[in-house]
């Protein structure tokens, strides 16, 4: 019995471990062909099946007048936004998280979890919902196609998160720091900064992951509100799809696109085995 | 704790994200009630046309949506039984833990439309690997053109992408269950079989709960993958409610209908989460 469950554990996990990994293998050895081995069948192994070339990762880096992609500049871009957008909502995030655990709201029937939920809630409105309205809402103040209107609309995107994770993790810390804190004579303000948000940078860091997995990740509103001034990384490859698809340059942009992010999975599992994580989750 | 300071915690966070959102969505409702298109851009008013339109005369917003509906629930029903599966083996000590760990969060760090461009090259019907290795059976299955193929193309790659949230928030309900139940399970001599139905499946129901109902909201959103994948095709087979908004709306820019649909699908979308969230609340925790 015992036996047959641990076989089965490691048989599953060898399955999934191969359907993970498996896409990867393949963006990384098309990344070395070129057109000829792309289009003269299916082939894996680099020296053995194809010869390998540099030309789908040169491709990324050289300017566009030169027949390149030049995806440095939407990097930076991507980079920029998302890390702009998650510190904002975070600030702002945290701030109005330690308002609805510390303090009671009511106002007519509306009560602490009912606000609560209002942020939490804008995470169901479906993209399309708000991607008509912001078009003609960011025209209307010319900043369509800049990284100012993308953030404003990552903001909305990403505080719901915060706000959903900070407020769970200041339900965690005990409410007597804060009391000692202002008997010892602080001002609120003082107790926030100086004794609870020391007391609260795994939780900071755990929203501050999500809300870049978030960010990283959109391409929808990056599609829709920007063109040609400002190109967000996702956007600029998703581009390179076209009728003549360079699978190569495709498969290479790809992995540069994952490799932050994986920086992202080793600080989330770390604060995941610590446990921290655990109350980010209702 | 002094009465005033309060809302200068709450009132940033909460008149930003007001400030950004309400004109959105009063613009959503007034423009649903307008007939604003290609030839006709402007806020006139035609009172509830589009609405009208949209329940009698148009069967393909409904296709869309049952097939939205169909997607997203087959989707999150696998990502659960997946993801509570991983979070099982990897929660007690297995050689490698921080490791596999570590792998089955990554790709839900991958952006889903960059990957998918992926996944188009890794199922193309005589390019990609997949057929390549699937020709030893003699068998070549239309991934991308084949209307029924394609809806499971779909969930594979969502599973793909998105089963590692679940696994994430399933592994950290684990991580965070009190001992005793366990150490009681184990003096009565529990079989593993049984301390599972009968004690960790039982405290994990809460966070099983919020984990379905999270995921479902994000899976209804589905609309990158598609567009990528396969642009709703065949015909209109893997066809979403958000993609066919974005053709409507931005494809043929018939706005006034477009936010018509929007503004009835987010309806919609918020009556049929709460019923799940209370059915679900019902069937788990026995209440």
């Amino acid at each position: 019995m015992n036996k047959l469950y641990i076989f089965l554990k490691y048989f599953f996990i060898v399955i999934w471990t191969v359907f993970v990994v498996a896409p990867f293998l393949w963006a990384l050895t098309t990344s070395f062909k070129d057109f000829q081995s792309v289009n003269g069948g299916v082939t894996y192994i680099p020296w053995v099946d194809f010869e390998p070339n540099l030309e789908g990762w040169k491709v990324l880096i050289k300017s566009p007048a030169k027949g390149g992609v030049d995806i440095i500049e939407p990097y930076f871009n991507s980079m920029f936004v998302t890390c702009t957008a998650s510190l904002i909502s975070i600030i702002l995030g945290t701030l109005s998280a330690y308002a609805l655990s510390r303090y009671t709201f009511k106002a007519g029937f509306v009560k602490n979890n009912d606000i609560t939920f209002f942020f939490i809630s804008q995470r169901i409105m479906p993209p399309i919902v708000l991607s008509i309205p912001f078009f003609l809402f960011l025209s209307s103040i010319n900043l369509l196609d800049s990284l100012t209107g993308l953030i404003v609309v990552y903001i909305v995107l990403l505080m719901p998160i915060a706000v959903w994770i900070m407020v769970d993790f200041f339900n965690k810390v005990p409410r007597e720091i804060d009391e000692t804190a202002l008997i010892d004579g602080c001002n609120p303000y003082q107790a926030f900064l100086k004794v609870v948000l020391p007391n609260s940078i795994p939780g900071l860091i755990v929203a501050g992951m999500f809300c870049i997995i978030f960010g990283w990740i959109d391409f929808f509103f990056a599609f829709i509100l920007t063109f040609t001034e400002v190109q967000l990384l996702p956007v600029k490859i998703v581009a390179l799809n076209s009728s003549v698809t360079p699978w190569w340059s495709l498969s290479a942009s790809a992995l540069v696109s994952v490799a932050p992010l994986i920086i992202v999975a080793f600080i989330v599992e770390r604060y995941l085995s610590k446990g921290n994580l655990s109350g980010a989750i209702k | 704790m002094n009465f005033k300071h309060k809302y200068f915690f709450l009132f940033p966070g909460l008149f930003v994200l007001i400030g950004i959102l309400i004109f959105p969505i009063i613009f959503v409702v007034r423009l649903s009630l307008s007939g604003w298109n290609s030839y006709n851009p402007g806020l006139d008013y035609i009172g509830l046309e589009n609405y009208i339109r949209l329940f009698t005369d148009d069967p393909r917003f409904w296709e869309s949506f049952f097939r939205l509906s169909f997607l997203s629930v087959t989707t999150v029903i696998l990502q659960y039984v997946i993801g509570f599966a991983l979070a099982h083996m990897v929660w007690k000590d297995i050689k490698f833990k921080r490791f596999f760990r570590v792998l089955f969060l990554v790709p839900m760090m991958t952006t889903p439309v960059i990957m998918t461009v992926i996944w188009r090259t890794f199922f193309h019907e005589s390019l990609g690997p997949v057929n390549d290795l699937l020709s030893v059976f003699g068998v070549a299955p239309k991934w991308l053109t084949d209307p029924v193929i394609a809806k499971f193309t779909v969930i594979i790659v969502e599973v793909w992408q998105w089963t590692p949230f679940m696994f994430l928030l399933l592994l950290a309900g684990l991580l965070s269950l009190p001992k005793e139940p366990f150490l009681a399970a184990a003096i009565d001599g529990a079989s593993p079989v049984r301390k599972f139905i009968y004690v960790t499946f039982p405290l994990m129901a809460p966070i099983s709960i919020g984990a379905i109902i999270i995921r479902l909201i994000e899976a209804s959103k589905i609309m990158d993958t598609v567009y990528v994948l396969t642009s709703g095709g065949p015909g209109t087979s893997t066809e979403t409610s958000s993609f066919y908004i974005f053709i409507k709306g931005l494809r043929e820019f018939q706005m006034g209908y477009a936010a018509s649909m929007s503004f009835t699908y987010l309806i919609i979308m918020i009556i049929s989460l709460t019923i799940i969230a209370k059915v679900l609340t019902k069937v788990l925790l026995k209440e």
